[in-house]
């Protein structure tokens, strides 16, 4: 089904506004939270493969996320004396990252919804733990205090070091994510994992062979991280445990979530939104979580399929919901 | 075509099927009737390899399956209609029927073109339909989806588990009606039911299974005719 003209127009205008925006931001700060929403929206379309195109609930999605970071900060960091180029270590934290998806994948596969998310959750937390512990007896991961002095990205001679810089790194890949999304929806994976979603059974009994392809879903989510994990580490020029709670396991579904599951357009929507909100919402101060809580209430309220979904699904929530 | 020999099926630490011997020839349509939980659904999962049997084998053209993944059984030639349908909700008429060939991926277009337009022609309901949700169908046009979607696999096996359940009277002889065609067409029939007249006026032989035994099987005609079966093990007064 082909998304509506309206659609169209405001993706048209989304990526105009995108490669515009550094001229328009009023100060670097703010570019800085247009790097932030790529580097997201990039992480949400990730988590948006096991969660919306596969139907598979993991709460534990920033486990990938730190995994990413912190392969990349081992291969680019003093911390072992180790300065690979960006170009080389990003690839090698892909790989990694893929290869943790299918680590957790695999012991999942027989679980669905509830129980899936249980432990999904569980390995996100297993993931902290071990990121703040493995300091003894050897100094794996530096411990609470994290690993710091990573090397910036390289690109022939040029170090990048301006946010507007990263702004562009960070866009890029956000369009390729995007590219890499649709192409995926349609290829012969992205079917049985739409198959998958819709009825696991129905979609065995099609002859998909459903243990591969929820490992693929597990373990190209888990990729999107890696990329994303190599830009927060390269960006922030250090890693910390801290930056992999839980909050953000949930903060990246509710990009998800809020833009409408499945939806590509609406995945960016919705991190736009989750990044950029509580930086508005900061006149308020202390108040500024409660507001943006409340304000996510009531778009789940008003809007329960998402900012963006195409006519044909809405009108069959609707018709559910008769 | 088809035999189970001895087949035992457990889930978990129930069996669930004890000891199931059947034949299906090719051409025929062969009914497999019972009562709830007589392990009707479970045979029907057992052939197509979504659930492993423990004991006993299952041949399909003089070769074992039993082993395989169910894709490999699928490619084989046997489909399934699965119990409720279970169409793919929020995808569309055409996208529910794709995913039917989905072993199919080498198929030439033109091949799958000719599969597209059997359907259409079996059911000319789901060819108006077409770009619409399969969830948005009714429950009639949800079962000729699905009867659709397995043919679109090319099966020279058809495996339907209840295709009446649900449906209205007229729907039912419908179904049934259509049943008819695709076998005439060439596709050799296994179907579980719980209606049983219906399934049997236009079967060549039936089975009934109870308590995950074969006990009694003979052709349709014998079935139909014998009182102290219809009460003993149809249900029927």
């Amino acid at each position: 089904m082909a998304p509506p003209g309206w659609l169209r127009w405001v993706a048209w205008a989304l990526g105009l506004a995108a490669v515009v925006g550094p001229l328009l931001a009023p100060n670097d700060y703010w570019i800085g939270v247009m790097a932030r929403i790529c580097l997201y929206a990039t992480l949400a379309l990730g988590l948006n493969v096991v969660v919306g195109f596969a139907g598979l609930l993991d709460l534990g999605y920033v486990a990938f996320f730190g995994i990413g970071s912190y392969v990349y900060a081992f291969l680019a960091s003093g911390h072992f004396g180790l300065h690979l180029p960006f170009f080389v270590v990003v690839p090698i934290v892909v790989v990694a990252t893929a290869v943790s998806g299918l680590l957790i994948g695999a012991p999942t596969l027989r679980l669905r919804g509830d129980y899936l998310a249980i432990v999904t959750l569980g390995f996100g937390e297993i993931t902290y733990l071990l990121l703040i512990n493995l300091d003894r007896p050897v100094n794996i991961t530096g411990g609470p205090s994290g690993i710091i002095g990573i090397d910036p990205p390289a690109l022939a001679g040029f170090t990048l070091s301006r946010n507007t810089e990263y702004y562009y790194l960070f866009l890029a890949a956000l369009a390729l994510a995007l590219i890499a999304s649709v192409r995926l929806r349609h290829s012969r994976v992205g079917w049985a994992w739409q198959a998958i979603r819709e009825d696991e059974l129905a979609a065995k009994t099609m002859g998909i062979n459903t243990t591969v392809a929820k490992l693929q879903a597990f373990a190209m989510g888990a990729s999107f991280a890696g990329v994303g994990g190599s830009f927060l580490a390269s960006w922030q020029r250090s890693v910390f445990p801290e930056n992999f709670l839980f909050t953000e396991s949930i903060n990246i579904l509710a990009m998800v979530i809020l833009g409408g599951t499945g939806n590509l357009l609406g995945v960016v929507v919705g991190a736009t939104l989750l990044v950029t909100l509580p930086e508005v919402f900061r006149d308020f101060q202390r108040y500024r979580l409660l507001v943006f809580g409340l304000m996510l209430m009531v778009l789940m309220v008003v809007r329960p399929q998402g900012l963006l979904v195409t006519d044909g699904r809405r009108e069959e929530q609707e018709d559910q919901a008769v | 075509m088809l035999r189970l020999t001895d087949v035992v099926t457990h889930y978990g630490p129930i069996r669930v099927l004890k000891a199931v011997t059947l034949e299906v020839r090719a051409g025929e349509i062969v009914c497999l009737l019972g009562g709830n939980a007589s392990g009707k659904s479970t045979t029907m999962k057992t052939i197509l390899g979504v659930v492993r049997p423990t004991a006993g084998r299952v041949e399909f053209e003089d070769r074992r399956i039993d082993r395989l993944p169910t894709e490999a059984i699928v490619r084989r030639g046997v489909s399934l209609v699965p119990e409720s349908r279970r169409i793919f909700a929020r995808m569309t008429v055409w996208e529910n029927l794709a995913m039917g060939a989905f072993t199919r991926q080498k198929a030439p277009a033109g091949e799958l073109a000719e599969d597209f337009e059997r359907v259409y022609t079996l059911f000319p309901r789901l060819s108006e339909r077409q770009h619409q949700l399969g969830g948005t169908l009714s429950g009639g046009e949800q079962q000729m989806l699905a009867v659709g979607r397995a043919l679109m696999a090319r099966p020279r096996l058809l495996l339907m588990d209840e295709p009446s359940m649900g449906l209205a009277p007229a729907l039912v002889d419908q179904v049934f009606d259509i049943i008819q065609t695709i076998n005439r067409q060439g596709t050799t029939i296994l179907v579980v039911e719980q209606n049983a007249a219906v399934a049997l006026s236009i079967a060549n032989r039936g089975y009934v299974l109870q308590n995950g035994r074969i006990v009694v099987h003979d052709t349709a005609r014998a079935l139909l005719a014998a009182d102290h079966i219809r009460r003993a093990y149809l249900g029927e007064d």
